[in-house]
């Protein structure tokens, strides 16, 4: 095990940003593409793009259809009406608040990513700039919680948050988000500042910066891309969590959307047309942020590891 | 000593919220699981082994412990193959190529729940849009459709489906991120001796990329072993233990029954099942070697 941590510089070669683009274009294909093959794959890509779009395009239609339309006995592919006004009137249906709903997804995402990029940046840097003992029991810990994920420690976690009493709290899910992302974002930033020449911290501290002047003035700059991943998958993955907050939050306003949607099912007649409206304002967002950093979506432990 | 007190201020507030929020209820977890604790959360002393003992003797423990080894197994098999056939795909140049990688990455963004939320929407008789598919190009002769989420073992047939849907991005972007280590050379030089494309990519490509493939498919395992919302929304409003893992049934315990103790029990073992499981994986197949 301590070969696999103590080489903190292994996964910088592949997280750094490549922007080999046009050359990665030509690593694997003959210059010349006969056209036949081109328009295969073309169409394999075309099949590929319509199958992962499809679930996110039914609920798309469905969430502009009529209650009626939705639930109609043969039920049509595309809304013969288009009913925008769903999206304004979806907020007040009684199955659950799904206006606090959203606003606790949004507290409680924003909080758990403020609260890792707090805790994680710090220990991040440290690890990878300076050597102390200890130092991999703590990466070691750090790969351990990558392993663990809440939904096998919610027993544990729901005794222990009604002993010190934020059950049911903002904080609690803030706390457990923050924690089982905190992995991958000291990874992810750790491999950044490994990238970066010790030269550049000694040149700076010749002019007479401090420790944290170099950290602020001279490494961020160029880790900005390492943070901005940590920060959208720490958000992503909070915005959509569902087994803790399952357990922890029982209250119906506290309770993210991903949990308040589960109980429109097995109701006598479910208002599907709401379920998807709410899921599109729910997924829409995210799938943006992931888009934006697609180039390092694969990260951290894994991007070392498939060098 | 001295470097390490240094340490702290950087990586102190770390340990403490992995103390707090990882360490801490795991140990608190092991000690609940040997407590006889009332619904009330009342902790009435200590019982040794005998929640695990009621736990293991529960009529349907064994078929729920094989059903949890066919989920991750024909789950992460899947994935696995799909995933290795969408990276070859993505990696070859094509007009439009950028746009089907976005397409791949929004499942991974989406909610599970959202996605499987509507999966459940389609496989409803009557309404449902898969369904009515289904019917309209005559796979199933009843006007009605199939009521797929009704029977525990059609709905945990669909909870695979919709895991491997989900699983697959991740891991065709692992893949794919192998796949871009790959020198060129290496495929040139089959191609010149001779070697056809499928032939190039089972004995030049694929064993380049073992490395990829072994970290995406243990952690596919530890996230499929652990995967709760599918099931939930598929299989979680049918009646009995017919489509029940490892993971639902620990919900069950501490929502339905409220019995905290068994639940912490059942938690115990699933957490040594995935150490487990991670101890013997890395030891053959020595995913983190190189990292």
């Amino acid at each position: 095990m301590t070969a696999i941590i103590d080489s903190g510089t292994a996964p910088r070669r592949a997280t750094r940003p490549t922007s080999d683009k046009p050359q990665r274009m030509r690593k694997y294909t003959a210059d010349q593409v006969p056209l036949g093959s081109l328009l295969l794959r073309m169409l394999a890509g075309l099949v590929v793009l319509v199958v992962f779009l499809l679930p996110y395009l039914i609920m798309f239609f469905g969430s502009v259809k009529t209650k009626a339309e939705i639930r109609s006995v043969d039920p049509t592919y595309f809304p013969t009406e288009w009913h925008w006004e769903n999206y304004a009137t979806m907020w007040a249906t009684p199955e659950t608040p799904l206006l606090q709903n959203l606003i606790s997804t949004l507290v409680i995402s924003l909080c758990a990513t403020l609260l890792v990029l707090a805790v994680a940046l710090p220990a991040a840097y440290y690890t990878a700039r300076f050597r102390f003992r200890g130092r991999l029991v703590f990466l070691f810990l750090v790969i351990v919680t990558q392993m663990v994920q809440p939904a096998v420690l919610t027993s544990g976690l729901f005794r222990e948050f009604i002993a010190i009493g934020i059950l049911d709290t903002w904080v609690a899910m803030i706390l457990v988000n923050a924690a089982f992302n905190l992995s991958f974002a000291v990874w992810i930033m750790h491999s950044f500042f490994a990238g970066i020449p010790k030269e550049v911290d000694e040149a700076a501290q010749l002019d007479g910066a401090g420790t944290f002047a170099v950290l602020t003035k001279i490494n961020l700059p160029l880790v900005w891309p390492g943070i901005v991943t940590a920060v959208v998958f720490t958000f992503v993955a909070s915005w959509n969590e569902f087994a803790a907050s399952l357990v922890l939050l029982t209250t119906a306003g506290n309770q993210p959307l991903s949990v308040a949607l589960t109980k429109f099912v097995g109701q006598y007649e479910t208002s599907w047309h709401y379920v998807f409206g709410v899921s599109v304002v729910a997924i829409v967002p995210v799938v943006i942020l992931f888009m934006a950093i697609e180039k390092r979506l694969v990260g951290g432990l894994v991007a070392g590891s498939v060098k | 000593m001295k470097d390490l007190l240094k340490a702290v201020p950087w990586i102190g507030p770390a340990v403490a919220l992995i103390a707090t929020v990882v360490l801490f209820p795991v140990g608190l977890m092991f000690w609940n699981s040997t407590r006889d604790i009332s619904q009330s959360g009342v902790d009435d002393g200590g019982v040794g082994l005998a929640n695990f003992a009621t736990v293991v003797g529960f009529q349907y423990f064994w078929p729920i412990l094989g059903r949890t080894v066919v989920w991750v197994v024909v789950v992460v098999a899947c994935t696995l193959i799909g995933s290795l056939a969408l990276a070859a795909l993505l990696n070859k140049a094509f007009p439009g190529r950028r746009l089907v990688r976005m397409a791949v990455i929004v499942p991974w963004a989406s909610s599970v729940v959202m996605t499987t939320l509507v999966v459940h929407y389609g496989l409803e008789p009557y309404f449902g849009i898969i369904n009515s598919f289904l019917v309209d190009v005559g796979l199933i002769d009843t006007p009605e459709g199939y009521g797929w989420t009704r029977h525990p073992g059609t709905a945990f047939a669909w909870a695979m489906v919709v895991a491997v849907f989900v699983s697959l991005p991740f891991t065709t972007y692992t893949i794919l991120a192998g796949l871009q280590t790959v020198p060129g050379e290496t495929v040139e030089a089959a191609r010149i001796d001779g070697a056809g494309g499928v032939r190039t990519y089972f004995s030049v490509v694929l064993p380049q990329l073992r490395g990829a493939v072994s970290v995406a498919v243990l952690i596919n395992i530890i996230n499929v072993f652990n995967s709760l919302p599918i099931l939930k929304v598929m299989t979680g409003s049918i009646p009995g233990y017919d489509a029940d893992t490892v993971m639902t049934m620990i919900f069950k315990y501490m929502q339905n029954q409220r019995q905290i103790d068994l639940a912490s029990a059942l938690s115990v073992i699933a957490f040594l099942v995935v150490i487990g499981i991670v101890a013997i994986y890395v030891r053959v197949v020595r995913p983190l070697e190189e990292v």
